[in-house]
């Protein structure tokens, strides 16, 4: 068993005297894809700087693939790919020229046409980067932070303002990437995204993580009371949560058989991803203040 | 001097075409060779050496700023028309016992490094920095210094060409000569001038919160010392007191180290070593401003 790719024990971010991290522990795994998952203004992105070397902690203790990113150099900066939230592309150059400058940051990257493949711009190779759409764009940056063939990618927010045919062409895309044995760390306010994409998964609400585990047991999603749901004949819709759901639908049919009454919409749900996000990520009260 | 300055638009012509209007539809050339860019591994493992990234990175920075219209304009085709302009209008009037062409040469020279070196460099960083673009630069291994050394040897290696484009048409074209030992002088002038520029581009830049603002806030300082430095006016006609508030900047330093060459009728060297101290002393100011504040991330600069 390797040490954990990135490794986080009570990490904490102040800004005066607002803390926008508060203790946060993290354990990401090699060749795992691990979503930290939350709301706007959460933290998600402040986390994502200190963990990639762009903004110091005020508390806590970090290793990212085994160096502290607040001191790592170049040689640790060859290992890590970061795709940012908002960048556009480099202006003026075409997308092989953009790869081709990146790629000569590091020692041995991939060729601009590998790439261009890998990330679905290989019909674009000459296009100016000004001609491309958002996808393609997005494209581009995933493509960039791939050149140098990093042991570890962070993508942050990589689809946010996607229509829905471009995110799940990015979707693809990024699960393509599982292919190369690169660790992904991403970050989302999208609980479907996450839901698709990661083995694991952090909910992060206000700088803390409030519930960790894989898409299928988050917030003990797999414990949680099913929800059944049925209409009677006389019009009044029934709806009743659940811990053994088997049985108790077993014991409704009986009841329902024994009176000749049929319950033709009967429905048994399992709770969504959405229900426990939006259970742990609370009432939507909380401010709408940027992500720092 | 009728027929002087129409051969010298023809020129201009001929440079605006080569560098400017003809690359501006077509943004995006294909590139000369196919295989080389594609295969920059065949050099095995190692990384670049320190001068390799550098001309790595300004080959591509001086790509961006050939394919950026309003670069080409600010930096190449400005300068140039300004010079036909004032010297095909003004370059006979006399001005202080000299002629006013001895005033313009020079102060366009100036106008050039500090078009390249400066203003254009100040509006580069930032709308670079708030794009997000040197985050993204600075999240992969190469050098701070690489990148600074690579878009700042692009501003100069453009200021000394058009200030060589200058010279080459002030002297052809219009008579403005210059003794071949006083050429030293305004190559070490010009060198030191679009130095001194660029260090000051990297600390205004701290200064500028947005891309929209960058042009507009550098042009209104820069005006007004254009203007009391001899660039667009020649100084000897300015009142004294102005003369003297301008020569505290370093644009009128930069302008007078290029004039006196020039204007000297004495051989000999002509380096103007106050002017250069003074360039010096506001690169040393602006470098400390730039390690204090320069950042890579957006929103840098919204604090000031």
């Amino acid at each position: 068993m390797s040490d954990p790719i990135v490794h986080a024990r009570d990490l904490r971010k102040r800004y005066g005297n607002r803390e926008v991290v508060s203790g946060v522990d993290l354990d990401v795994r090699a060749g795992e894809l691990f979503a930290l998952l939350g709301p706007n203004g959460a933290g998600k992105t402040t986390i994502v700087e200190i963990l990639t070397g762009f903004r110091c902690r005020s508390g806590g203790d970090v290793r990212v693939l085994g160096a502290d990113p607040q001191t790592a150099g170049t040689v640790w900066r060859e290992r890590v790919g970061v795709v940012l939230q908002e960048s556009q592309p480099d202006p003026g150059l075409s997308v092989r020229e953009c790869l081709s400058l990146y790629a000569g940051y590091y020692r041995a990257p991939r060729r601009p046409a590998e790439i261009a493949e890998l990330v679905g711009l290989a019909d674009s190779l000459e296009a100016g980067t000004g001609q491309l759409s958002g996808g393609q764009r997005r494209r581009l940056d995933i493509g960039l932070a791939l050149i140098g063939r990093p042991e570890l990618l962070f993508l942050d927010e990589p689809t946010t303002g996607f229509d829905p045919k471009a995110r799940r062409e990015a979707w693809d895309m990024i699960d393509g990437l599982r292919r190369l044995g690169t660790t992904i760390v991403l970050t989302t306010h999208a609980m479907d995204e996450a839901e698709r994409l990661a083995d694991r998964i952090a909910v992060i609400v206000d700088g803390a993580v409030v519930a960790q585990g894989t898409p299928a047991t988050i917030g003990g999603r797999d414990h949680h009371a099913h929800e059944i749901t049925f209409t009677l004949p006389t019009g009044r819709r029934v709806s009743m949560r659940s811990a053994q759901p088997l049985a108790d639908v077993r014991a409704l049919a009986d009841w329902a058989l024994g009176r000749g009454i049929d319950l033709p919409d009967l429905e048994v749900r399992r709770p969504a991803l959405e229900d426990v996000y939006l259970a742990l990520a609370g009432s939507p009260t909380t401010t709408d203040s940027q992500e720092a | 001097m009728f027929h002087g300055s129409t051969s010298i638009l023809i020129i201009v012509a001929v440079v605006a075409a080569r560098f400017g209007l003809g690359r501006g539809i077509k943004a995006v050339r294909r590139p000369r060779r196919r295989t080389a860019p594609d295969d920059p591994t065949a050099s095995g493992p190692r990384r670049r050496g320190a001068t390799g990234l550098v001309l790595h990175q300004a080959r591509y920075d001086l790509r961006t700023l050939a394919r950026n219209a309003q670069a080409r304009t600010a930096t190449i085709m400005l300068p140039l028309l300004l010079l036909v302009l004032f010297l095909g209008m003004w370059g006979s009037d006399r001005v202080a016992g000299a002629a006013a062409s001895t005033y313009y040469v020079p102060g366009l020279v100036a106008l050039s490094v500090i078009a390249s070196s400066f203003t254009n460099l100040v509006v580069s960083i930032v709308t670079q920095r708030e794009s997000g673009v040197l985050k993204r630069r600075r999240s992969t291994p190469v050098p701070a210094w690489v990148l600074i050394g690579g878009r700042a040897l692009t501003a100069m290696a453009v200021s000394l060409s058009v200030s060589t484009g200058l010279v080459a048409i002030g002297w052809i074209g219009f008579g403005v000569s210059l003794p071949a030992e006083a050429i030293p002088a305004v190559v070490l002038a010009a060198v030191a001038g679009s130095l001194c520029f660029c260090v000051l581009a990297y600390a205004v830049a701290t200064l500028i919160g947005s891309a929209e603002a960058a042009q507009p806030t550098v042009q209104a300082v820069m005006l007004p010392l254009y203007l009391g430095s001899g660039i667009f006016i020649p100084n000897a006609s300015l009142p004294s007191w102005l003369r003297q508030l301008a020569s505290v900047f370093p644009v009128e330093r930069l302008a007078d180290a290029l004039h006196r060459p020039y204007a000297s009728a004495a051989p000999g060297l002509q380096v103007a070593w106050t002017d250069l101290a003074v360039m010096a002393v506001w690169a040393a100011a602006g470098l400390a401003v730039a390690l204090r504040r320069f950042s890579w991330l957006p929103g840098a600069g919204r604090t000031a």
